[in-house]
C-alpha cells in the first residue's frame, strides 16, 4: 500500500542577481534550514536528500551534488540528484515524494538551486556541438515564436502579456523572497519596456537570479507530529516529447495535456476551475501564463487570455495564478520549478504571508522546460485523498 | 515491498573512440533490444529513467536528446538522474515501490571519448577548496592507492594481480574492451603514470550504452531469460573532502551493503564497479566478501568502464549471470566521485 505523504516543511532564500556572500553550499543551507525549521526537523530526522538543478554547466561544476553533500548533512544517508531541464524543481520534489509514497524513507529533504552568478547561463546554452543544430542562445529567441503562434490561434489582444506581467510583478510586492521588485509598476511602465524578442518586452521576462528553495516531504506518521498544517500531496504528474518533430504542437504540447490529464484524474478532479482554489504555474515570459490556463483544461482552447483579461487569475480573482510573483520576479532556474510547487504548499498551509489566499484548500503546482517538452505537475491540499 | 525483476539487460560493445555514431544511434539499438527481450510491449513500459552527464558531451542538457531516442511519442513518464545509471535503477525501483507502473526502462550512457576524461573529472570536485589544486582523477585514486599499500592492505603486486585476473575473464565477455593473458613481473616492470599506480591498474576510456528493463507484477517473467529478482538495494554517501574520511575504507559501502542485506544470504559472486584496481581490496572489505566469492565474472571495470553506466552494467552483468544458471545469488556495486565517495548495492537472486 502506498503511504500518504505531505509536505511538511518549505524554505526559500531571498533571491537575487547575485549572492556573492555565501558559496553554493552556504545558499543551499540557507534554504534547507529554514524549511528544516518550519518543519520542526533537526538534520539527524533526516532520512535521504534529494538534490535539483539545471545544467552543470551553470556553475561550472559536474555534478556539484557530490561536494554540497556534506553541508546538507548527506554523510552516511542516501543523496540523489535530479536534472530534467527547466522542470527540474518539480521533478525533484516528486522524486523526493515517492521515496516516501514507496515506503523507502519516513522524512526526506530536498533541494533545488541555481547559482548562475558563478557562470554563465547564456554561455553553456549557446556552446555549438560539430554536426549537431546549435540550440538557440538564450530561452527568449526559442519561445518568441511559440507565443506568436498562440495569438494567432486565439486572436488574445496584443495586450495580454502585458497584464499578466503587471499582475505578477504587483504579486512580487507581497512576497518578501522575491527578485524583482518595481514598487512604482504600471501598465506603461511595461508596455513601453524595450522589445526583446517579439513579442516578448523586458517586463515580460523573467530574470536570472541566484536562489535555492527547499521541502521536508514526510509520511503520515511525521506528518501528524508536524508543529504546522501539512500540504498532503494529493497527485503528482509527469510527462516528457521531443524536441521537435513533424506535426508535434509546440503550442499546447501533447505531454502537457497528457500530464494534466492523469493529474486532474489521480487527484478524482473533474472541473478544475471550480475544485482548485490557486495556481502556481511556470510562467517565464508572461504570455505562458494564458498558453498553459488552456494547456491545464482551466480554459477552453483559444479562451485562456480572457481569464487573464477579467482578472480571474489576479490575487483576488476566482482562481489566482502566480500569488508570488512567479518565475517572471525570481528565477534561480533550478529552483524556479520548486518554488512554484513550494508556493502551492505554502497556500494550502496557511503559510503564504501576504499572498495568501484567503481560504485556499487545494492548490496546483507546476512546472516545465527543455523547449515546452517536459512537464511536471503536483496537487496539494489541507487533507489527504 | 513489491518483488521486483530485471527483466533484460543489453549493452554495446566497449570502444575506446564510438566517432562514427551519434548518442542517439548509439541508445536506439541497445535500448530496442532490452524491451524486445524483456517480452514487455514499450506501449506497456509505465517509465523511463537515464543517466548522464552534460560534462561528457560538453553540452547543456545533453540528456535531452535522448529523449528522441525514445521515441517519446504519444508522450512517457519520463526522468533523467544526474547520476550513473545505477541510480536511475534506484529511481525506477522506487517508482514501482509506490505502485504507480508495472515496469521500466533504465538506461545510461556516457562518451569519455569526446573530451580529455582526467581534466573533465577535476571538474567534479570542490570548485572552491579542492579543483583549483589540480588534482585529476588519476592522482585522486593514485592517493587512495598510496594510502592502502602504507596500511599494508595491498601492494603493488597484489594490485597487478587484481588487473591480470579482470583481464583474464573478460576474455569471455563479448562486449569487454581491454582483455588478454598479462604476465604479473612484466606489469611490473612498467612505468608509473602517477605513483603507485601502472597503465594497468587504470580503468580504459571507453564509449557506451547499458540499458536494463525492470518488471513487476504481471510484467515478470515475459522475457527471454529467467528473471533475476532485486532483494535489496541501498545507497550511501561519504564525505566528498578527501581529509574528512580514510581513504582506505568504505563506510558507505559498507553501510549500503548491510542496509540492502548482503549477507541475508551467501554471496557467491559480487560485480563490483572498482575502476582502479586497488579500489576492489577496499570493497570487498567493506562488504565483508572472502575468499569464496568470486568478483567480477564480466572482467569489471578495469575491462570497461563507461562513464556514467559503468554502475548500471555491473548490475546488468550479475544478472545476465544469474539468469544464465551460473549462479543462485550475488552483489552488484555502483561507485561515483572522487576514491569511491558514493555507492550502491544492489543484491540479487534467481527465482
Amino acid at each position: 500500500m502506498p503511504e500518504r505523504c505531505a509536505v511538511i516543511g518549505v524554505g526559500q532564500t531571498h533571491h537575487t542577481a547575485k549572492r556573492i556572500d555565501v558559496s553554493q553550499a552556504g545558499l543551499l543551507r540557507e534554504a534547507a534550514l529554514r524549511a528544516l525549521e518550519d518543519a520542526g526537523c533537526q538534520w539527524s530526522d533526516i532520512d535521504a536528500v534529494v538534490i535539483g538543478k539545471a545544467p552543470d554547466m551553470f556553475e561550472g561544476v559536474m555534478m556539484p551534488e557530490l561536494f554540497l553533500a556534506e553541508a546538507l548533512g548527506c554523510v552516511g544517508k542516501p543523496m540523489f540528484r535530479v536534472h530534467t531541464a527547466g522542470s527540474v524543481g518539480g521533478t525533484t520534489a516528486i522524486v523526493a515524494s515517492q521515496l516516501v509514497k514507496s515506503g523507502v524513507h519516513g522524512r526526506v529533504l530536498t533541494v533545488a538551486y541555481e547559482k548562475q552568478s558563478e557562470s554563465n547561463a547564456m554561455w553553456a546554452l549557446s556552446i555549438k556541438i560539430p554536426f549537431r543544430q546549435a540550440i538557440v542562445a538564450g530561452a527568449g529567441g526559442y519561445f518568441a515564436p511559440l507565443i506568436r503562434g498562440y495569438m494567432q490561434r486565439s486572436k488574445a489582444p496584443e495586450d495580454v502579456g502585458i497584464r499578466v506581467a503587471l499582475k505578477d510583478r504587483q504579486n512580487a510586492l507581497k512576497n518578501p523572497y522575491a527578485h524583482l521588485k518595481f514598487p512604482d509598476i504600471d501598465f506603461d511602465q511595461v508596455a513601453n519596456s524595450p522589445m526583446l524578442w517579439d513579442p516578448i518586452r523586458y517586463l515580460e521576462t523573467c530574470p536570472s537570479s541566484d536562489g535555492a528553495c527547499a521541502l521536508v516531504i514526510a509520511d503520515e506518521k511525521h506528518a501528524a507530529k508536524a508543529p504546522k498544517q501539512p500540504a498532503w500531496i494529493q497527485a503528482t504528474a509527469m510527462r516528457s516529447e521531443p524536441t521537435q518533430f513533424a506535426g508535434r504542437d509546440t503550442v499546447n504540447p501533447q505531454a502537457s495535456r497528457d500530464a494534466a490529464d492523469e493529474l486532474w484524474k489521480k487527484a478524482e478532479i473533474t472541473n478544475p476551475r471550480e475544485e482548485i482554489d490557486c495556481c502556481e504555474i511556470y510562467v517565464p515570459f508572461s504570455w505562458f501564463e494564458p498558453m498553459w490556463m488552456e494547456s491545464l483544461r482551466f480554459a477552453e482552447e483559444g479562451s485562456g487570455w480572457k481569464m487573464t483579461y477579467e482578472g480571474a487569475t489576479a490575487l483576488d480573482g476566482d482562481l489566482p495564478v502566480n500569488m508570488s510573483g512567479g518565475v517572471l520576479s525570481s528565477n534561480p532556474i533550478g529552483a524556479s520549478g520548486m518554488l512554484r510547487f513550494a508556493e502551492a504548499a505554502n497556500q494550502v498551509r496557511g503559510e503564504a504571508g501576504e499572498h495568501q489566499v484567503p481560504g485556499a484548500k487545494r492548490a496546483l503546482g507546476h512546472a516545465y522546460g527543455g523547449g515546452s517538452q517536459f512537464f511536471s505537475m503536483w496537487v496539494v491540499a489541507q487533507d489527504p485523498l | 515491498m513489491r518483488d521486483v525483476a530485471i527483466a533484460s539487460f543489453a549493452q554495446t560493445k566497449y570502444v575506446r573512440n564510438q566517432v562514427e555514431l551519434t548518442e542517439v544511434d548509439m541508445i536506439i539499438p541497445v535500448i530496442g533490444d532490452a524491451i524486445s527481450r524483456s517480452g514487455i510491449p514499450k506501449s506497456e513500459i509505465g517509465f523511463y529513467c537515464h543517466g548522464s552527464s552534460d560534462y561528457m558531451a560538453g553540452q547543456s542538457f545533453a540528456f535531452v536528446g535522448a529523449v528522441d531516442a525514445l521515441g517519446a511519442f504519444p508522450p512517457i513518464a519520463e526522468s533523467h538522474v544526474e547520476m550513473d545509471g545505477a541510480w536511475a535503477l534506484y529511481e525506477a525501483w522506487v517508482k514501482i515501490q509506490c505502485g504507480e507502473v508495472d515496469s521500466a526502462l533504465v538506461f545510461g550512457f556516457g562518451r569519455a571519448s569526446m573530451g580529455k576524461l582526467r581534466e573533465t573529472m577535476n571538474l567534479q570536485l570542490d570548485p572552491y577548496t579542492l579543483g583549483p589544486l589540480g588534482i585529476d582523477s588519476i592522482s585522486l585514486a593514485a592517493l587512495q592507492a598510496r594510502a592502502l599499500i602504507d596500511a599494508g592492505k595491498t601492494s603493488e603486486r597484489q594490485m597487478a594481480e587484481i588487473a591480470i585476473r579482470n583481464r583474464r575473464v573478460a576474455k569471455d565477455n563479448p562486449n569487454a574492451q581491454v582483455t588478454g593473458d598479462f604476465e604479473v613481473e612484466k606489469l611490473l616492470a612498467e612505468p608509473t603514470i602517477v605513483s603507485p599506480l601502472r597503465k594497468h591498474d587504470c580503468p580504459p576510456i571507453s564509449d557506451g550504452i547499458s540499458a536494463v528493463v525492470l518488471a513487476a507484477g504481471n510484467h515478470i517473467g515475459r522475457g527471454e531469460s529467467k528473471p533475476v529478482f532485486i532483494r535489496g538495494i541501498d545507497h550511501r554517501l561519504d564525505s566528498h573532502q578527501l581529509g574528512g574520511r580514510d581513504l582506505t575504507r568504505s563506510p558507505s559501502t559498507k553501510l549500503a551493503g548491510e542496509r540492502a542485506g548482503v549477507h541475508d544470504g551467501p554471496v557467491e559472486f559480487a560485480e563490483l564497479h572498482a575502476p582502479f584496481s586497488h579500489q576492489e581490496v577496499i570493497l570487498r572489505e567493506a562488504l565483508g566478501l572472502g575468499d569464496e566469492v568470486v568478483i567480477n565474472p564480466s572482467g569489471g571495470a578495469l575491462a570497461a568502464n563507461p562513464m556514467m553506466t559503468a554502475g548500471l552494467t555491473r548490475i546488468g552483468e550479475a544478472a545476465t549471470h544469474i539468469a544464465a544458471g551460473k549462479a543462485g545469488r550475488g552483489v552488484a556495486h555502483a561507485t561515483s566521485g572522487p576514491c569511491l565517495q558514493q555507492n550502491l548495492i544492489c543484491v540479487l537472486e534467481g527465482e
